[in-house]
């Protein structure tokens, strides 16, 4: 009974290396396979054949330069010491150029390398996006996935490049660095008045937290079911047997509404696309249009007023001349 | 033994659980609501850490007040008194045995004056304390109803017994880099200044030295020609984490972090706030600064200028210094500007 109930797999399954279905194309690149035991406990035990082809490689290759610039950077701001290195990692950054150079190509050493680091990376994703499109194509497959990330790189592209274009400073864009981004990411919102009071980041958020709860009913709702095979969900799509029809009924008793076994995933594969494409829609308007959303949601009746703190509330001191 | 490798997962993830919280304070904590319910302006008091801090910053014993006022003044029976000479030489007395306990314990009178001629100028540390008795004697008398009263500013609520006050700061030159490359001024591990953030790690030199712009959110709703940058963000940031460091709080001690920015949404301290850093740019500038031609290099940073005064120099950790006591009531003489005290504001940058 436990069984169902392990988060890896408790049965695994030997056989052959396979290379694949054969989808009228050659097959001869098909090699190299492996099994790994472990990998077996969360997934497929066989590792390979991989296929990289001429965009694989130029986006490996362009993404380990991608990196490397980035990481030599950060050892040369702890004057190449390998300690500080370790010991500083997540505090280091590659910063993009300061406000001073606009758009125009600063100097390597003051965020030349950040413009470059940024050419690799997107670079290396734009050819890894190049090829999840044709291997789906290959294998005859829809290119959903593609999309989908190609939501993501909408994203990206947004914080990286078109919203520092628009607003005519790289020093707009988000640096290379752990905690670093992250401080980029509050000094965004509170440089523009709150970024809570911005309708697509609602939206991104409404969406993300969505994915995360529609991700997490479905994975549970399949494997509460797998005893009645739940776990094999395209047969179930078809001819729908009992642990669909447990599945579906235990949400309608629930809820009253059940998705299928087939619109579940336009659900999930929605939501989470959506959230990037909203998320990057409210980062483009950030600074071009709106300077601050506080202000913009009092404009728009979306940010309640609430009592006076004081009878007599603050004034700023440089108006009222409190200063002098 | 069944049950066994049922329990294995529970009994890892609890070890993990401990594992990753250890550095977490336990509750329960105390919280204090300072603005409108469901805004989440409170703060957050850990009884254990307030009972510590509390106990860190207790006033010393005062010696008490010399309540007679006849006889000469210490002006007339001393030499080089310029700033208290209108003191009795009872009350002046007074005042030096204090300051002793309070800024020099253990070198007592000499870490001052010269043991066969105390009316000597040849200590640097002579002249310094004339300089701190004149900052403050400024800060009581005209800083007092924007930043400082009514606790008051005595030298003990920086020195606490020691020569050099524990908590001040020079510009911070950064550690070690490469030659070459850019010095971005942030990303750094460790730096005391902005709470251990990778923010810009001297936010005091621009804004409690010099005086950088702090705002940058626009006071319109529609793009109007603020150009602040992103990077000039998080200097402002790196210096609200001094503050929040400085006296144990949060940011909405002064703030509706909903928007930082609106006045009539901040609690009063926004403003006690806003005064002090005008008070403490002046303490740097016209005071501190005026020593800086002739202070030895032990009390100047690596980069050659004169140890200075942040929040955290009075305040350390304490929202009011010492918790509120009123220090200030049992000296008089420090809570007006005295002698050469008078004018000295006006000289500095």
């Amino acid at each position: 009974m436990a069984e169902y109930q392990n988060i890896f797999t408790r049965v695994q399954v030997t056989a052959p290396i396979y290379s694949g279905t054969d989808i009228g194309s050659d097959a001869s690149n098909r090699t190299g396979a492996t099994e790994n035991y472990w990998l077996g406990k969360i997934g497929d035990a066989q590792l390979g054949p991989i296929y990289l082809g001429p965009t694989g490689v130029l986006s490996i290759l362009f993404g380990f330069i991608a990196i490397e610039i980035i990481g030599l950077n950060m050892l040369a701001s702890v004057n190449w010491d390998p300690v500080q290195f370790i010991r500083q990692l997540f505090w280091l950054a590659l910063e993009p150029p300061p406000p001073e150079y606009g758009l125009s190509i600063p100097p390597l050493h003051d965020g030349g390398w950040w413009l470059m680091a940024g050419f690799f990376l997107t670079a290396s994703i734009l050819l890894w996006w190049v090829r999840t499109y044709n291997l789906a194509r290959k294998n005859g497959m829809g290119t959903h996935i593609a999309w989908a990330f190609a939501g993501a790189i909408w994203l990206y592209l947004v914080l990286g490049f078109i919203r520092p274009v628009l607003m005519g400073s790289w020093s707009e864009a988000v640096p290379f660095g752990i905690f670093p981004h992250l401080d980029w990411t509050a000094a965004f919102s509170i440089r523009y008045g709150n970024l809570f009071y911005n309708p697509f980041h609602m939206l991104s958020i409404v969406f993300l937290y969505g994915s995360t709860l529609l991700f997490a009913m479905h994975g549970a709702t399949i494997l509460a079911t797998s005893r009645y095979g739940g776990d094999r969900e395209i047969d179930q799509i078809t001819y729908r047997g009992t642990a669909s029809e447990r599945a579906g009924l235990f949400w309608r008793w629930t809820m009253g509404f059940n998705a299928t076994m087939e619109s579940i995933h336009r659900w999930g594969l929605w939501f989470a696309v959506l959230t990037v494409i909203t998320g990057g829609i409210g980062i483009l308007l950030t600074g071009t249009v709106v300077d601050n959303w506080y202000l913009w949601g009092v404009k728009h009746g979306i940010a309640p007023a609430y009592p006076a703190l004081e009878a007599m509330p603050l004034q700023d001191p440089l108006t009222t001349g409190a200063g002098q | 033994m069944k049950m066994i490798p049922n329990l294995r997962l529970p009994v890892v993830g609890a070890a993990l659980a401990t594992l990753t919280l250890a550095a977490c304070e336990p509750p329960p904590v105390d919280t204090v609501q300072r603005g409108y319910r469901g805004l989440g302006m409170e703060v957050v008091i850990n009884p254990d850490d307030r009972a510590r801090s509390v106990a860190e910053n207790m006033p010393p014993d005062i010696i008490p007040q010399i309540e007679d006022d006849d006889g000469p003044r210490a002006g007339d029976i001393y030499q080089n008194v310029e700033v208290l000479g209108d003191l009795s030489v009872g009350q002046f007395t007074r005042v030096m045995a204090s300051i002793t306990e309070w800024v020099a314990p253990e070198a007592g009178c000499a870490y001052c004056h010269e043991g066969n001629n105390f009316a000597s100028e040849a200590p640097y540390t002579k002249r310094v304390s004339r300089v701190m008795f004149a900052m403050t004697q400024r800060a009581n008398e005209d800083w007092g109803s924007k930043h400082v009263a009514p606790t008051g500013v005595t030298c003990y609520t920086c020195h606490r017994g020691k020569p050099v006050p524990e908590y001040v700061w020079a510009e911070d030159p950064g550690g070690p880099h490469a030659k070459g490359l850019a010095r971005a001024e942030q990303n750094v591990a460790g730096k005391k200044a902005v709470a251990y953030a990778s923010l810009p790690y001297d936010p005091l030199t621009p804004f409690l030295s010099e005086d950088y712009e702090i705002r940058v959110a626009s006071d319109t709703a529609l793009p109007n020609g603020n150009r602040a940058s992103i990077k000039e963000t998080e200097w402002t940031y790196g210096l609200m984490m001094h503050f929040s460091d400085s006296m144990n709080v949060n940011c909405t001690y002064c703030h509706n972090s909903r928007a930082w920015s609106d006045w009539e949404q901040s609690s009063p301290a926004r403003l006690k706030a806003w005064h002090a850093i005008r008070m403490v740019r002046e303490m740097n500038n016209a005071y501190i600064d005026s020593t800086a031609d002739w202070l030895p290099d032990s009390r100047k940073g690596a980069l050659g200028d004169p140890l200075k005064v942040s929040c955290k120099t009075c305040h350390q950790g304490a929202y009011k210094p010492m918790y509120g006591a009123k220090m200030i009531d049992q000296f008089p003489s420090l809570s007006k500007k005295t002698g050469v005290a008078v004018d000295m504001h006006k000289k500095g940058g």
